[in-house]
């Protein structure tokens, strides 16, 4: 599986209020919680992000709230894959959860700029900046990971392990 | 091989005799827990786990607590559809407004369905706080939300520690709010990210109960998995008292490995106050300049004990809240409401010009009840100051304990509540 698309970075501790805030989850619809996807600190990502793109960001990206609405809004809103130099553990595990692709890289995390174009290859975790060249590689998923997302989420998952 | 109290927890719910950092476990879950925000997407995906009904009925929680009582039709909706699985699965811990309510990690444990040993998940971060009875205990998605409901069981990373030494006494005025501030402003939101705190030293014998769960719910606020303390005589009194279920209490190794470990001497915490907008820009109370503020929050997961409630009454009695600030007290359950009446605490609130409201999340997370305008500053005994948590981006949260709060409601601006009296 692979992803290609035009970056969109952020800093350090971007959290999950920030992601997606708490005014807008009187709903579970996330097509609409895309709509205000990054809006707290990036009011022109909703409107700017077109389908595939990546997100880039620092360190402990999606602390704080358990809301599975923010990963499952920036999916919704396109996004194909976020590479940062950390994740949350909550936000780590709902993404997870809800196949949203993320890749855990601080060498790609620092060196890509807002606006490069970049490729992604899940099963390498090869990641190519198409901008300047340069080439990241990301720590693979250890083999549970990698099952669960193959199987296509948690539900998928502990069907198939309760038919075993 | 030494394990921690939390890697204890995991391996009796893992059915293993031990287990180690870094392994990947499934676990049998004593509780699982979800509000009305995270609740309705729990719902959406309990189809795909392929069982008709809930594991247990008894031990899943389903609390209307962040945008209820409705604040709008769409939070109707989503409050509508977590009462309507409730019944249609017949779970048994289900809190109604008004009836039994509260916000989720104050009633839990005044219910009694959390306990010593258990091993519980939750769709909030906040679900930490149960390590204040020495439970392991973590928040979660939705999606694990339906896993726990559907099948008792989910998937954990065993984590690994960091030991928090506890020695001495608190000097007046300071409190388990202050504690965990200062660790946080030690260690940094990301500090203990994975990795679980686990307290330890003769200082812990000093915090209440009511301290230990404000402590425990901070935890995720340093990245934590999981917050926990040891067991002790104040713990097992507590759980007895509010009808939990037979305690199983395990302790750390002595020879336990640790990540690292802090030693906090509780005689040295000054009254500490977290600046916008990461719960980590802490500041002790002599530190701070000036800062006059709008809007005062004393209530909520972290901060809406009845302890919270008398050290904030205590402060306010007889004065008035400054003619330029907003003060709005939540008792955090239906409990802590009618004991608060009974203490005549709610009278102290009202005579010293404070709004005072019936429980729930509300203004925390910029639900409702006190949302900030642009430019608006706001001292919260809350757990999170993020950018536009409270309402405008362009607002501020101050976090602090009760007793800064409340003096802070009287002054004015940020105060210590030694300048009030």
């Amino acid at each position: 599986m692979k992803a290609e698309g035009k970056v969109f970075k952020y800093g350090d501790n971007v959290d999950t209020d920030v992601i997606i805030p708490a005014r807008y989850l009187n709903t579970p619809d996330m097509k609409e919680l895309a709509k205000h996807c990054m809006e707290d600190i990036d009011s022109s990502f909703a409107a700017a992000v077109k389908e595939g793109d990546i997100m880039v960001a620092g360190k402990n990206f999606g602390c704080g709230s358990s809301r599975e609405h923010a990963p499952a809004s920036i999916k919704a809103a396109g996004v194909s894959c976020v590479i940062a130099s950390t994740f949350a553990r909550i936000f780590y595990r709902n993404a997870l959860n809800i196949g949203l692709p993320i890749l855990e890289c601080p060498e790609a995390a620092a060196a890509i700029e807002a606006g490069d174009t970049v490729s992604v290859d899940f099963e390498t975790g090869v990641i190519v900046d198409l901008a300047t060249g340069a080439k990241f590689r990301a720590e693979p998923f250890p083999p549970f990971m990698q099952d669960l997302i193959a199987a296509g989420g948690l539900g998928a998952y502990m069907s198939r392990r309760a038919a075993e | 091989m030494a394990m921690t109290m939390t890697q204890k927890i995991l391996a009796a719910h893992a059915g293993k005799r031990e287990v180690h950092a870094g392994e990947l476990v499934m676990a049998k879950l004593d509780l699982v827990l979800g509000n009305d925000i995270t609740t309705p997407v729990a719902i959406g995906e309990f189809p795909k786990f392929g069982r008709e009904s809930v594991f247990d009925k008894e031990k899943i929680a389903l609390v209307p607590d962040h945008f209820a009582p409705n604040k709008d039709i769409k939070a109707a909706t989503q409050c509508a559809t977590m009462r309507c699985f409730a019944k249609a699965q017949g779970i048994k811990n289900y809190f109604e407004v008004g009836h039994d309510c509260g916000v989720e990690h104050a009633l839990l444990p005044e219910k009694g369905l959390v306990t010593a040993g258990d091993c519980i998940i939750g769709a909030d971060s906040h679900t930490c706080t149960y390590g204040a009875v020495g439970a392991f205990s973590t928040g979660v998605g939705s999606t694990d939300m339906a896993c726990g409901m559907a099948t008792g069981e989910t998937w954990f990373r065993v984590p690994s520690a960091i030991k928090v030494t506890v020695n001495g006494k608190f000097r007046p005025n300071v409190s388990g709010k202050d504690l965990i501030l200062h660790l946080i402003g030690l260690i940094g939101v990301d500090g203990a990210r994975y990795q679980s705190l686990e307290f330890a030293g003769e200082g812990i014998a000093e915090l209440t109960m009511d301290d230990r769960f404000t402590i425990a719910n901070m935890a995720i606020e340093a990245g934590a998995k999981n917050g926990i303390f040891p067991v002790d005589a104040r713990t097992l009194d507590y759980l007895k008292a509010h009808g939990a279920k037979e305690p199983v209490v395990y302790a750390a190794d002595e020879d336990a490995k640790y990540e690292r470990e802090v030693v906090i001497d509780l005689c040295e915490l000054e009254p500490t106050v977290a600046f916008p907008h990461l719960p980590e820009n802490t500041k002790k109370i002599g530190e701070i300049g000036e800062i006059k503020i709008d809007q005062v929050v004393i209530g909520s997961c972290t901060n809406g004990r009845i302890g919270d409630m008398r050290i904030a009454a205590a402060i306010m009695k007889g004065k008035k809240v400054h003619p330029d600030v907003r003060c709005i007290v939540i008792p955090a359950t239906q409990r802590v409401w009618l004991e608060s009446m009974r203490e005549g605490l709610l009278e102290i609130f009202a005579e010293a010009g404070c709004v005072v409201s019936t429980p729930t999340c509300g203004p925390c997370l910029g639900g409702y009840m006190g949302i900030l305008a642009k430019g608006e500053k706001c001292v919260a005994t809350t757990n999170r100051n993020f950018v536009g948590r409270m309402g405008h981006v362009e607002s501020e949260i101050y976090l602090a304990s009760p007793a800064v709060a409340a003096a802070s409601a009287i002054a004015g601006k940020i105060a210590a509540p030694e300048e009030v009296k």
